[in-house]
C-alpha cells in the first residue's frame, strides 16, 4: 500500500507549523491516516523550521527520514535537507528565492500581485504540490476554506495560480483512497489532554506558559465559555501549583501544566498535594534537559522526577499515555483518580506527543469507570481527615453547611489541626498511604498496559510514553511484540509479567540517557537483554528505529 | 453555624506576651461582627503560611487552609476565583510576604483580588529563632546577621501602593480597638485589602517602647487622595525614628480580578456534545 512524506520547510515565523497542518487535513481527507513531525527550534524568527508529514493507509505515529516532496521556502531547506531525498523525491520551491533543478514557482511575485501578505507563498507551495501530486483541486480548496480564516479569497488566488502553473508528475501521483474507514480528526497531544480532562470534569486550568504544552494553555484559554472552565495563567510555577490546590480546596476540578524546569518549581506545592490530601492533575510535558536545555526538543528523561518529586512519602498516580486515545483516556481517568483518592496524578507525556499532529478516534476510546468521590453527607460532624477503611475522607468544602474545613501541610490530626503526637502522625501517615492500595485496585480493571505486534513473539520491544508508537510500527513491520506500561506509578507489575510471558529477548526503547523505564523495571526485578537510547531531542524516526531493532534483534 | 465557638482546643503555644493573640482577638471581633451582620462563618475561609502567625489556623474554629511558607495570596486567589461567595482572609508573616512570597504579594495587589491580607509584621523571624526579614532595621542583629545587617528595610505599604493594592493600611497590636475597627475596614472593601501590622516578638525583637513613642492614628486625612496617601506612606521608611501613622492610608474603587472574569450560568452543559462538535473543527 502506498504511503507518503512531504517536508515543508523555511525560516521560523512563516507559519510553517500551519501550513504542515494544512497539507496534514489534505492528506486526512484523501482518506489516509497522517502524522506530522513539526521541528523549530527556539526563537520567534529566523531559524529553520520544518514540518514532515506522513500519511499511509494505516494508522501511524512516526516519520520516515527520508521523503517523497519536499517543498523549499528557501535554499537553506534544500540544503539542510538534501540527504532526505530519494530519486523519485520532487522538490517544490520558491523560484524568486532559490535557483535550483525541480518545479520553481514565483512565490513571491505571485503573493505581491495578489496584494498577499508573504506568509500566504505557504499557499503557494502547497498548491504546487497538490498540482504535482495529481491532487484534485476541490480538496485542496476545501481544505484551505476550513484553515484560513482571514484573507481566504486572495490565498485562493494564489492558490489558483500556482495549481495551474505545475504540471502532475506522473510518477508522483497520490491516489485518494476509496472511503472504507471514516475520516478521523488530526489534533495534538495537548489538544487531546484538554478535551480528555474537559470530559473527565475539568472546571479550572492553571498553567505557565512553557513547551511544550503552552498550546494547552492557549487550547483551554480559547475553548467555548459555556463549557464553564477558569484558566489563570499567574506569576510563576510555584504560583500555578498553589492556586491549584485553592481551586481545588474550594471543590473545583482542576488541572496544571508545565515541563521539566516549572516541575521543579511546583514540586513544594505537589508535596502540599499529597500532605493535604487535595487532588490536583499535573500535565508534565517532557523536553530535554538539564536546565533549559533544548526548549522545544523531545525526550523522556523525567519518569523518575515524576515518581520521586516532593519531600516526604505519599501515594501519586503516573501515567504515560502513547497515542491520542491514551491521552484523551487517562487524562479523564486521572482527574476521576486524583479526586477519588485525594492524590496528586501526573500525565506524563512529551513534545513528541504534545505538540506533533496524530489521528484521533474518540470512537474507539475505553468508556471512563466510575469513580465518584466520597463526599460528606453531613450526619456527623465534619473533620476532613476522618479515619476511614479505604484512608480516604469524605469532602467538604468551604461554604458547606456545619462543615469546619481544616487542610493543613503540617502533620495534623483528623480535624486538620497540627499535631506532632507520635501515635497520630504515624497513623496519619498510615491513612495517606493505605489509599495507595484503593488506587492499584481500581487501575486493575483499566488497560495499563498495552500489548500489540505478534502476540505470540519471543522478542518484544519494551517502552513508554510516545516511543510506544514508533515501536508499534517497527513491531508491526518485524514481526515483534511491543510492551507499553501505560501506568507507571503504582507500577502494574503483574500485567507487566503477563505481557512479557514467552519472552526469549526483550529490549527496550527510551528517549533518554540512562534508561529510565530500564531502571523502573529493575525495582520490580524485570531485567531487559538490551536497551535502544536516543537523547538528541529528535523522536526515532521509523526507519531509524528498524534499523536499530535489526542491529539490536539480529 | 450561628454563634460558633470560635477558639479551637488546639494547644495554644505562642509566646506570654505575644503579639499574635491581640490579632486573634481583632480577628475573631471581626467574625462576630461579620456573623452578626448575616454573614454566615461557614462562607468565611482562612488562609495561612508558615511562622507563628499560621498558628491562627489551628486556634480559629473556621474553614481555614494551613498552606506552606510564602505561599498564601495563590491560595487565597484561587478560593475567591472558585467561589467569589466567600470571604477570604489571609494572615501572613513578614517573612512569608515579604520574602519568600514577595511575587505572589505584587500580583495579588495588581489583580485587585477580593481578599484580605494582614501580616503580622514583627521584622524578625520567630518560629526559626530569631533572623532578620525584609523589614528589619539596617543593622539589625539577628542569628544570620552576627554583626548586623547590610541592607535597608523595605516600605511594605510604599510597594503596595506601586503594586496597585486598593486598600492599604497599618495596625499596631498595642492599640487594638484601632486595629479591629481597621481589620473590619478591610474585610468591608472590595478589592485587595493589605494591612501591615506592626507586631511586635516578646522573645525575639521587642521593640514596643520605640513604636508607642511614635504611633499616632491618622486624622483628617483623606484615603481617597493618592498624592496625601503616599505622603503618609512615606513618612516612615521602616527604618529611621519618625512618626509612624496608623489607620487607612489608602483606598479606592476599581474592578476586582474575580469580578473580570466570565461567570457562566449554571447550565449544565453535555460536554460530551461539546467535545465531539470540537473535533469536529480538526478534520
Amino acid at each position: 500500500m502506498p504511503e507518503y512524506s512531504i517536508l515543508i520547510g523555511g525560516k521560523a515565523g512563516e507559519g510553517l507549523n500551519k501550513a504542515g497542518i494544512i497539507i496534514a487535513r489534505i492528506m486526512n481527507g484523501l482518506g489516509y491516516r497522517v502524522f506530522m513531525y513539526y521541528d523549530y527550534p527556539s526563537l520567534i524568527r529566523g531559524g529553520h523550521n520544518f514540518s514532515i508529514i506522513r500519511a499511509a493507509p494505516h494508522r501511524i505515529y512516526s516519520h520516515r527520514g527520508g521523503v517523497d516532496f519536499l517543498l523549499a521556502m528557501n535554499r537553506e531547506t534544500l540544503d539542510l535537507h538534501a540527504h532526505r531525498r530519494g530519486a523519485g523525491t520532487v522538490a517544490i520551491f520558491n523560484s524568486d528565492a532559490v535557483k535550483a533543478d525541480g518545479i520553481g514557482l514565483p512565490l513571491s511575485r505571485i503573493a505581491k500581485e495578489e496584494g498577499a501578505p508573504e506568509i500566504a507563498r505557504n499557499t503557494g507551495i502547497i498548491a504546487g504540490f497538490c498540482g504535482a501530486s495529481g491532487i484534485p483541486w476541490e480538496v485542496l480548496e476545501g481544505t484551505l476554506r476550513r484553515e484560513i480564516p482571514r484573507g481566504l479569497e486572495s490565498n485562493l488566488a494564489i492558490a489558483r495560480r500556482a495549481f495551474s502553473a505545475v504540471e502532475p508528475v506522473p510518477a508522483a501521483r497520490i491516489a485518494t483512497l476509496p472511503r472504507t474507514e471514516k475520516i478521523l480528526p488530526v489534533l495534538t497531544g495537548n489538544e487531546a489532554a484538554g478535551l480528555g480532562l474537559l470530559n473527565g470534569g475539568l472546571q479550572a486550568y492553571v498553567a505557565y506558559p512553557m513547551t511544550p504544552t503552552s498550546n494547552l494553555l492557549h487550547f483551554l484559554a480559547g475553548i467555548p465559555a459555556d463549557l464553564e472552565l477558569t484558566v489563570v495563567h499567574p506569576e510563576n510555577e510555584i504560583g500555578v501549583m498553589l492556586m491549584a490546590l485553592g481551586f481545588a480546596y474550594a471543590g473545583k476540578k482542576v488541572a496544571v501544566g508545565t515541563s521539566g524546569g516549572g516541575f521543579c518549581l511546583m514540586t513544594e506545592g505537589f508535596s502540599l498535594s499529597g500532605m493535604s490530601e487535595i487532588p490536583v492533575v499535573v500535565i508534565l510535558g517532557q523536553r530535554p534537559g538539564p536546565s533549559t536545555g533544548l526548549p522545544t526538543y523531545s525526550c523522556q528523561t523525567e519518569l523518575h522526577f515524576a515518581v520521586n518529586a516532593g519531600q516526604g512519602e505519599f501515594v501519586r498516580f503516573i501515567v504515560a499515555p502513547g497515542d491520542l486515545e491514551e491521552t484523551y483516556f487517562w487524562a479523564s481517568a486521572a482527574l476521576s483518580l486524583s479526586w477519588k483518592f485525594q492524590i496528586p496524578s501526573i500525565l506524563l507525556y512529551d513534545k513528541n506527543l504534545a505538540e506533533h499532529g496524530y489521528n484521533f478516534d474518540i470512537d474507539s476510546v475505553p468508556p471512563l469507570p466510575e469513580m465518584p468521590a466520597m463526599a460528606w453527607d453531613g450526619s456527623t460532624p465534619y473533620r476532613r481527615y476522618a479515619m476511614t477503611d479505604s484512608g480516604v475522607s469524605p469532602l467538604a468544602f468551604p461554604s458547606a453547611r456545619g462543615a469546619v474545613v481544616k487542610v493543613n501541610g503540617y502533620a495534623h490530626d483528623e480535624a486538620g489541626i497540627t499535631t506532632e503526637d507520635a501515635g497520630m502522625v504515624t497513623r496519619m501517615q498510615e491513612k495517606i498511604l493505605m489509599k495507595g492500595e484503593g488506587l492499584a485496585q481500581d487501575l486493575d480493571v483499566m488497560q495499563t498496559v498495552t500489548a500489540t505486534g505478534a502476540k505470540g513473539a519471543g522478542d518484544i520491544l519494551l517502552t513508554w510514553g510516545s516511543t510506544a508508537g514508533v515501536c508499534r510500527e517497527v513491531g508491526d513491520a518485524l514481526g515483534l511484540r511491543v510492551v507499553q506500561p501505560v501506568v507507571l506509578n503504582p507500577f502494574p507489575v503483574k500485567k507487566v509479567r503477563e505481557a512479557l510471558e514467552g519472552a526469549r529477548r526483550t529490549i527496550t526503547v527510551e528517549q533518554n540517557a540512562t534508561g529510565q523505564l530500564e531502571k523502573l523495571l529493575a525495582l520490580h526485578s524485570i531485567r531487559p537483554d538490551g536497551r535502544i537510547l536516543k537523547y538528541d531531542g529528535r523522536p526515532f524516526a521509523l526507519d531509524e528505529l528498524e534499523a536499530r531493532v535489526r542491529e539490536a534483534l539480529p | 453555624m450561628n454563634g460558633r465557638q470560635l477558639i479551637t482546643d488546639a494547644r495554644n503555644t505562642w509566646c506570654p506576651g505575644c503579639g499574635n493573640f491581640v490579632i486573634q482577638h481583632a480577628l475573631k471581633a471581626v467574625l462576630q461582627d461579620l456573623e452578626k451582620e448575616g454573614t454566615s462563618l461557614d462562607d468565611v475561609v482562612l488562609v495561612t503560611g508558615i511562622g507563628c502567625h499560621a498558628k491562627m489556623a489551628d486556634y480559629l474554629n473556621i474553614n481555614s487552609f494551613y498552606s506552606i511558607h510564602g505561599r498564601v495570596l495563590p491560595v487565597a486567589t484561587a478560593i475567591k476565583l472558585a467561589n467569589p461567595h466567600l470571604t477570604v482572609i489571609g494572615c501572613a508573616g513578614d517573612g512569608d510576604a515579604y520574602a519568600e512570597g514577595l511575587d505572589h504579594l505584587i500580583f495579588a495587589a495588581k489583580r485587585n483580588v477580593d481578599i484580605n491580607l494582614f501580616i503580622h509584621n514583627n521584622r524578625v523571624y520567630g518560629l526559626t529563632t530569631g533572623q532578620y526579614t525584609p523589614t528589619s532595621p539596617l543593622g539589625f542583629k539577628g542569628k544570620s546577621t552576627p554583626s548586623g545587617t547590610l541592607e535597608y528595610p523595605l516600605n511594605p505599604l510604599e510597594l503596595m501602593f506601586a503594586s496597585g493594592a486598593s486598600y492599604i493600611a497599618r495596625g499596631y497590636t498595642r492599640n487594638q480597638p484601632l486595629l479591629k475597627k481597621t481589620m473590619a475596614e478591610a474585610v468591608r472593601h472590595r478589592g485587595f485589602s493589605f494591612v501591615d501590622i506592626l507586631q511586635i516578638c516578646a522573645t525575639y525583637f521587642d521593640i514596643h517602647d520605640v513604636y508607642d513613642r511614635y504611633v499616632y492614628e491618622l486624622s483628617g486625612h483623606d484615603p481617597r487622595n493618592p498624592a496625601k496617601a503616599m505622603e503618609r506612606i512615606l513618612e516612615w521608611d521602616y527604618n529611621n525614628p519618625a512618626p509612624i501613622a496608623l489607620g487607612t492610608f489608602f483606598e479606592r474603587d476599581i474592578p476586582t480580578f474575580e469580578g473580570r472574569f466570565p461567570r457562566q450560568p449554571a447550565i449544565p452543559t453535555d460536554r460530551m456534545r461539546k467535545i465531539r462538535g470540537l473535533l469536529d473543527g480538526y478534520r
